[in-house]
Formats: C-alpha cells, structure tokens, sequence
C-alpha cells in the first residue's frame, strides 16, 4: 500500500499542575495526577507549530497543505493555519485550512489529510478551561499532535488505516457559546449511555469494515472527553487498552486522540494492528496497521520523554492568572503595543519562520535579517538562513522585574547560534533562579502577548531538551 | 575625510540648571523658563541677545514651539533634537557648531524632560509600528546585561559584584547629598542599597538613576567674546558623538563588557582635546551613571582604568569626591534622576561650577584647587549595550 501516516509529532507543554493543589487552595475539585497546562505565552497555534516542528524534524518533507483543528482557536474569522504555515517556512503554494468548533472537527482533518493527493500535514491543538473546581478544570490537559500522512514514495509509510466506520447522534453532552471562557456539561450518567451504543456500534462496522477481528488487534486506544463513557467502553478492551494519558496530562480534547496515538507509535513494533475509538458527539473507530519502516523511525520528541520532562512545580493561583481566571495589578508600565500589521507581513519570514540573512561573501550571519552586512559592509548580497532548528548557548542574560509580562518576571538571555548568528531573546519554560552563562537552549514559536486583539507571536529561547 | 573638531573656539560664558525632582507643581513651561533665565543672569545676558536656540527633548514636546512659545521668543530659530539618552549633549554639541562656524554670535542650548507626569515606572517613549519582534525588555534589564558578563569576564563572584556595584551608588548617592539641585540629597547606607528589591538581574532599585523633572541650559559664544560676558568662561576642548551600527545582539564577538560607541567617542574627544594620559589630566569627570554597572564599564571605556580592574579602582575610592580622578562629584543620574533632554546640559553645569572654583566648598573637588588640573570630561549614553549613542565632551577653564 501506498500512502499512510509518514510523519507524526506531538507537543506537550512543559508545565504540569498537580491536581491537588486545586484541592489544597479551594477546599475541592481537583483530584490525584496532573495535567499538563500551556504556558501564559502558549495557545494552540503555538502549540500547533510545536507539534508539526517535532513531526517534521529531520526530514526533508514539504507538506502541500496545513489543516488545523482545534475548539479553542487563538482567531475566529482568521485562518489560525496560515500562521503555523509560516511558522514551518512553508512555501506560498501550500493550503492552510482550519477546522474548528467541537474536538470532532479533528477526524475531518484526518481524512482529509489522509484522502487528498500529496502530503498533507493535519495539526490538532486543544487549550482546556474550565470554572475553578470543575472536573473540565482539572481533567483537561493542553497539547497538539501532527500527522503527515502521504504516499511511500516521498516517505516510507510508518502507519497505514486499513479501516473504519461512524456513528452520529445529536445530543447535548458538553456545550460552549461562542466567546465563553469554558464549557458546560449534561448529567455524566445520560452521555455514557448515548456514547456507549454509538461506540460499540462504530467499532463493530470499523473492523468488519477492516476485514478484522477482535483478535486480529494488538492495541485499542479510546479516547473522549467523556472520561466515565471512555471508562465504560475501556473495560472491554481488557489488556490490549493503552493508557489513555489522562492521568499525567489530562484531556487534551481535539488533540488527545493524535497525542494517544502518537504515543503508541513512538513505541510500536512493526504490523501492529491498532484500534483507535474517538468518542466526540459521536463515535468513530479507526483501524490501522504499523509497517515495517516503523523499526527504522525514531521520534525526535518521543511523547514519554515530553511527559516525563514536564515540571510541576506550577502554582495553582499561577494557572489561573495564566487562564485569564485571576486579574492581576499590572506593572506601571505602559501596556504593549500591538503589532503593526503591515510591517509583520513585511517581516513574515523573520517574525513567523526565524529566517535571519547571511552575508555571502563574509559568512556573517544577521538575526534580524538585514541588507546591509555588519562584516565587510556588502550591500544586498545575503541569503536567507533560517535558524528556528539551531541550537545555542547563553552569552549573558538578566532576569527583568520591571518589564510587562504575563508572567513576570521576563527572563532575557543574548544567546550565540552553534555555527554563528547571536540573537536577544526572551526565554521561556524557565526558573529564573537557574539560568547561567553557557546553558545550552533552543527555539520555541510563542504568543508574546495581545494586545488591541492581535496575538503577537515570534520565537523565544527555552532550555534545551535533555 | 577629517574630523577637525573646534577646541577653544567657542565658550560656554553662563549655565542655569533648576533643581530636579518630582516636581508636581511645576510645568515643562515653568523648568524652561527658569532654566534659560538663570542662564540669561549667569552671562549678563537678555533674551534679545540670543541669536539662535537648540531644544533638547525625548519627549517634552516637539519643535521649536516647545521652548519659543513659554520664553515668548521674537521669531527666532529654534532647533528641537532628540538624540535618546543624550539629547541634551546633543543640543549643546550642535549650538556650539553653530556658534563655531560663524553663523550666529551668541546662541543657547537648553535641555528639559518631564517624566513624572507619565505615571509609570522607569522610561518610556512612543515608538513607530512594528512587527513586534523588538525586545521589550526595559532600560534597567538591557544594562543589567553588563553585570554577569563582566563578572564573568573577570572571575568575580557574585557577592564581589554587588559589592562593587553597591558602592558605585554609595558614592554617587553621598556626592548628591551635598547638592542641593539634586533629586536624592541624602547617604543612603551599603546595607540599604544592596538590600533593595530588585528589578533586573543583580540590580536593586538602588542601583538604577531616579526619576525626576528638570531643565539645565548654557549661552555659548566665540572664544575671543567669551570676556565680554564672563571673567572666567569655559572652553569646548572637544565634542564627539559615536552613534553605533547596534550590532551588539548580532554579533558574538560583543561581550557585554564594553561600550564600542563610548570607546568611539572617547577617542575622538581626547584626540580633539590633545589628552594622551586622561586618568592623570582631566580633573572630574560626569558620566551617564544610568545604572551602576555601566558607571563601572564606562571607568574603563573612558580610560580612566585598565581593562578588568575598573572595579578595584571604584572600591578603592579613585573615583570619591577626594580621589585621583572624581567622578560625578555632583551625585550623577543616581542623585539626579534622569530627566533625559537635561541630563547632558546638567553634566555640563557641575563643570561650570568645579572647573571656575564655584561649587560649594564642601563638594569642590581637590583635583582643581589643589592640584590645579583644568579639565572637565562629560558623557551621555544613549540605547543599551550592544546598541547605543555616546556622547563625549572636554571643557577646560583655560585656553590652550
């Protein structure tokens, strides 16, 4: 067979909240595990951009469209993917499509992505609220994953979908309103009990649909935000069930199935048979079978690592304020201004994909780009260098108390690029108590703040994995 | 291609600064006022006398109607620049050409800044549209960069570094407390200053100038007139202006341990004013003490210290009040505030009075009195490491 998944990354957010400090500050909600929680600077663009940087690392694929899902889109009535195709430095001929509104919108992107012609790449992101001590609040989680699916000639095919099938219902399970902070939800026992036919009736025609029985699979992942409806359809699964994720990072809704996924394919052998339910106004089931180029794949942020990395020393009073729960007294400093919008199209390529010039003749390379070369002095004779991949090392840096920040206080390193380049920038994901002169980071895509209604996204340094 | 300079060519022959501070109940109108009628008194001058005027403001005003309007000037040119942090530097260096170039016989440069009537913390300042890509790091976190690189640079531990840094503010601090126009006219203890909180790396809210209102100007004239107004005038010895390629946070080779546009215009200057030894024959200097560790820095880009030993120098009192080389006798931006337009024009007024023998004698430094030197420097910085303008003057109580 000739086309499948050949790429795939997740992204997870370095920042865990342990769910009992929920229970320690409000006397309830919360609960035992974590959940990961995007950084005050993260959203699900950005997050989005993670994931499909982590899927594509290494790799030489150009994807000939962007589709991005999410329920918790950074712009309505803007394309939120032409942002993450910038991002990625993708060329001009390339779609960018979003499909957004319930987490159900992410099974589009897949067969979208899967049934369209040439290599396309689907990014799912979700952002999770919800009211102080509900169960949304603490079983949500944030993240995104990205598939590339395409045909084996550009790329060895590492997963292929031998099957599937739907069921559709209207209900009113869990409900949001345009431009509400969070969602509500019906009595939990009335959707297990729509869910749990719809799924069961999805998975039977999925595997006839496949050609395959129950013993024919190696895995079954279930996926939902209905956490007792996925329970109930999990204890049939017995020992083939894969942990869901939920207890470490929570729900990340329109993202979670690709997460789970990914998760399974970082570890999987070759021609395993997995079975993918996604429980989301709805049922769908999936089957699909690892190839034998998955032994050869190794993942450059495998999604265990990413969990394991994750730092919960977040406070619960932090989340909120990051969440937009806790209105805190700015600094006395004039708010940010918002970008302006035709010098950011102008810079696109420096604001969005890194890309800084380098001096033919001198080698010296200029973040930002510029025309003229500080070494030698040529005028117009750079090339484009992007340097969004380049590792660095800290040459000095400061810590700013002063500053407007989401998160104060803003840490800021002068970093040098590994082969040359040197850039200010702000750092993120960090203890301001731990940076020295020569850590070694690497960039991340981040939301600086919004301001006037316009999210200001650009690059900022984080610790480097490992 | 050559830049000549014009030492000795003109005189400063009279100088008003107001007192800084917060000064609620007066107006950027009423410091301007009073700065250019103290000057109008110091030279013996009336307004008509003036031929030309140079406006410093960051952010006062703009154009020359900022200053013709309040001094009801008779349709004479006004100039209004904004060169950052030296603006008022700026406004002198650019009167003075004007005077030495023969265009006009007596002109004035005056500089002012209101920055308490904002309600924020620290500077601020309009900037164009952008694509939000520009560093938002505030003033005291792009100096603060300096501290770890220099420590780092020269084995410093941290505690050596504060140490450094603290006394730096205790000097200046103690110099100011004998001034009565500067905004803090009191010590502030070691303990105080290197136990304040912090805003930006190692650097408390001691080690950051203040934030204040005021206005300083000067009446210059040629040389050769300067004793129709003045026994005892002022000569420019030089003037210098580096403004950078700001490449600092582009190219790896800048280690955050010096300011290439200040070694720039320190050059330039001393080469102008024929000075080959400037720790042995300036007798005071006043430079742009913004935050501590670049009065640090500065010692060294001035040449007032080797490389890497500014800091054993500022603790063994070189640059007090009574050392080799003082420094900011009249307590710095530390003391004064940072009224930006001002600054430099208010550098140039603790010169006027130390070099002539006028400053009170518990400030008169013994460099001049003692040891006779007739050498005033002065610098203004403006942007941050890596990305600045420097400023550089020499003036000297005698000709020649």
């Amino acid at each position: 067979m000739g086309r499948g998944i050949i790429a795939y990354g997740a992204y997870v957010p370095y920042w865990r909240l342990d769910r009992s400090k929920i229970t320690a500050a409000m006397g309830s909600g919360g609960g035992r595990g974590h959940r990961a929680v995007a950084s005050y600077d993260e959203d699900t663009t950005t997050m989005g951009v993670e994931a499909a940087r982590n899927a594509l690392r290494g790799s030489d694929i150009v994807p000939d469209s962007v589709l991005f899902s999410t329920a918790n889109p950074a712009y309505m009535d803007k394309t939120n993917a032409s942002a993450i195709h910038a991002a990625l430095d993708l060329p001009q001929s390339s779609w960018a499509v979003d499909a957004g509104g319930a987490p159900r919108s992410s099974e589009a992107i897949w067969a979208l992505a899967a049934a369209n012609r040439g290599t396309n790449l689907a990014v799912a992101s979700d952002l999770r609220t919800g009211r102080p001590t509900s169960g949304d609040e603490a079983g949500g989680g944030d993240g995104a994953a990205a598939f590339v699916f395409g045909d084996d000639a550009v790329s060895p095919v590492l997963c292929e979908w031998l099957g599937g099938a739907v069921a559709t219902a209207e209900f009113t399970d869990r409900y949001r309103q345009p431009g509400d902070a969070y969602s509500r939800i019906w009595e939990e026992r009335f959707g297990e009990q729509v869910y749990l036919p719809l799924a069961n009736d999805a998975i039977e025609r999925a595997m006839a649909d496949a050609g395959v029985g129950l013993d024919g699979i190696d895995k079954i992942a279930i996926v939902g935000l209905h956490a007792r409806a996925v329970r109930g359809l999990s204890r049939v699964a017995g020992d083939k069930l894969v942990p869901d994720l939920t207890g470490e990072i929570g729900n990340t809704g329109t993202a979670h199935a690709a997460i789970v996924l990914a998760a399974v394919l970082d570890d999987a052998a070759p021609g395993e048979t997995i079975l993918l339910v996604h429980l989301a106004d709805g049922a769908t089931a999936d089957v699909l079978r690892t190839t034998d180029a998955i032994a050869d794949h190794a993942p450059y942020a495998p999604v265990r690592a990413q969990i394991d990395r994750g730092n919960d020393a977040l406070d619960y009073n932090k989340f909120l304020t990051w969440r937009g729960f806790l209105d805190r007294e700015p600094p006395r400093r004039p708010d940010p201004e918002r970008p302006g919008a035709p010098p950011a199209f102008r810079s696109e390529d420096w604001k969005y994909a890194f890309v800084g010039s380098r001096d033919r003749s001198s080698g010296a390379i200029h973040l930002p780009p510029m025309r003229v070369s500080m070494e030698g002095g040529a005028v117009d004779d750079m090339e484009r260098v992007r340097m969004a991949d380049v590792p660095a090392t800290i040459a000095t840096f400061t810590v700013d108390r002063l500053a407007f920040s989401l998160s104060p206080p803003m840490v800021a390193v002068v970093i040098d690029y590994d082969g040359g380049g040197r850039f200010q920038a702000e750092m993120t994901d960090v203890d301001p108590d731990e940076v020295r002169i020569g850590d070694r980071v690497e960039m991340t895509f981040r939301r600086l703040y919004s301001a006037e209604g316009i999210h200001n996204y650009f690059w900022k340094a984080r610790p480097a994995a490992g | 291609m050559s830049s000549h300079g014009i030492r000795d060519k003109v005189a400063i022959v009279g100088m008003g600064c107001t007192q800084f501070g917060e000064h609620w109940d007066r107006s950027v109108d009423d410091m301007l006022t009073d700065a250019a009628h103290d000057a109008y008194a110091s030279a013996g001058v009336t307004q008509d006398d003036i031929d030309a005027f140079w406006l410093g403001t960051m952010g006062s005003g703009v154009s020359g109607l900022t200053l013709s309007k309040p001094l009801q000037l008779d349709y004479k040119p006004v100039t209004r620049l904004e060169n950052m942090c030296a603006t008022g530097s700026e406004a002198f260096r650019n009167a003075a050409y004007a005077v030495a170039s023969g265009a006009y016989d007596m002109v004035m440069a005056i500089g002012v800044e209101k920055l308490k009537d904002s309600g924020y913390s620290g500077l601020t300042g309009a900037r164009p549209p952008s694509d939000g890509t520009d560093s938002t790091i505030t003033a005291p976190a792009t100096f603060s960069l300096l501290a770890p690189a220099y420590a780092h640079k020269y084995g410093l531990d941290e505690d050596t570094m504060k140490e450094v840094l603290t006394r730096i503010a205790w000097k200046n601090h103690r110099n100011g407390s004998l001034n009565p126009r500067a905004q803090f006219r009191k010590e502030v203890a070691k303990e105080t200053i290197a136990g304040s909180p912090l805003i930006a790396g190692p650097l408390g809210i001691f080690d950051c100038s203040g934030v204040s209102d005021g206005s300083a100007a000067a009446v210059l004239v040629r040389a050769e007139d300067a004793h129709k107004y003045c026994d005892n005038p002022l000569y420019i010895k030089a003037l210098s202006f580096a403004s950078g390629p700001a490449t600092g946070a582009l190219d790896s080779t800048y280690d955050y341990t010096t300011f290439r546009e200040v070694v720039a215009s320190a050059t330039e200057a001393y080469k102008q004013a024929g000075i080959t030894d400037p720790r042995s024959q300036i007798a005071m200097a006043e430079v742009h003490d913004c935050f501590t560790p670049t009065e640090l820095v500065l010692m060294e880009d001035l040449g007032f210290a080797e490389r890497g030993l500014g800091w054993k120098e500022a603790m063994a009192g070189t640059f007090d009040l009574d050392g080799d080389l003082p420094v900011n006798p009249d307590g710095g931006l530390k003391s004064f505030g940072h009224p930006i337009g001002a600054s430099g024009l208010r550098m140039l007024f603790e010169c006027w009075l130390q070099l002539r023998g006028q400053a009170p004698p518990e400030r008169q430094i013994p460099s001049v009195t003692e040891q006779g030197k007739t050498l005033g420097l002065t610098h203004n910085l403006g942007g941050q490491p890596g990305a600045a303008v420097s400023f550089v003057s020499v003036v000297g109580s005698e000709l020649g």
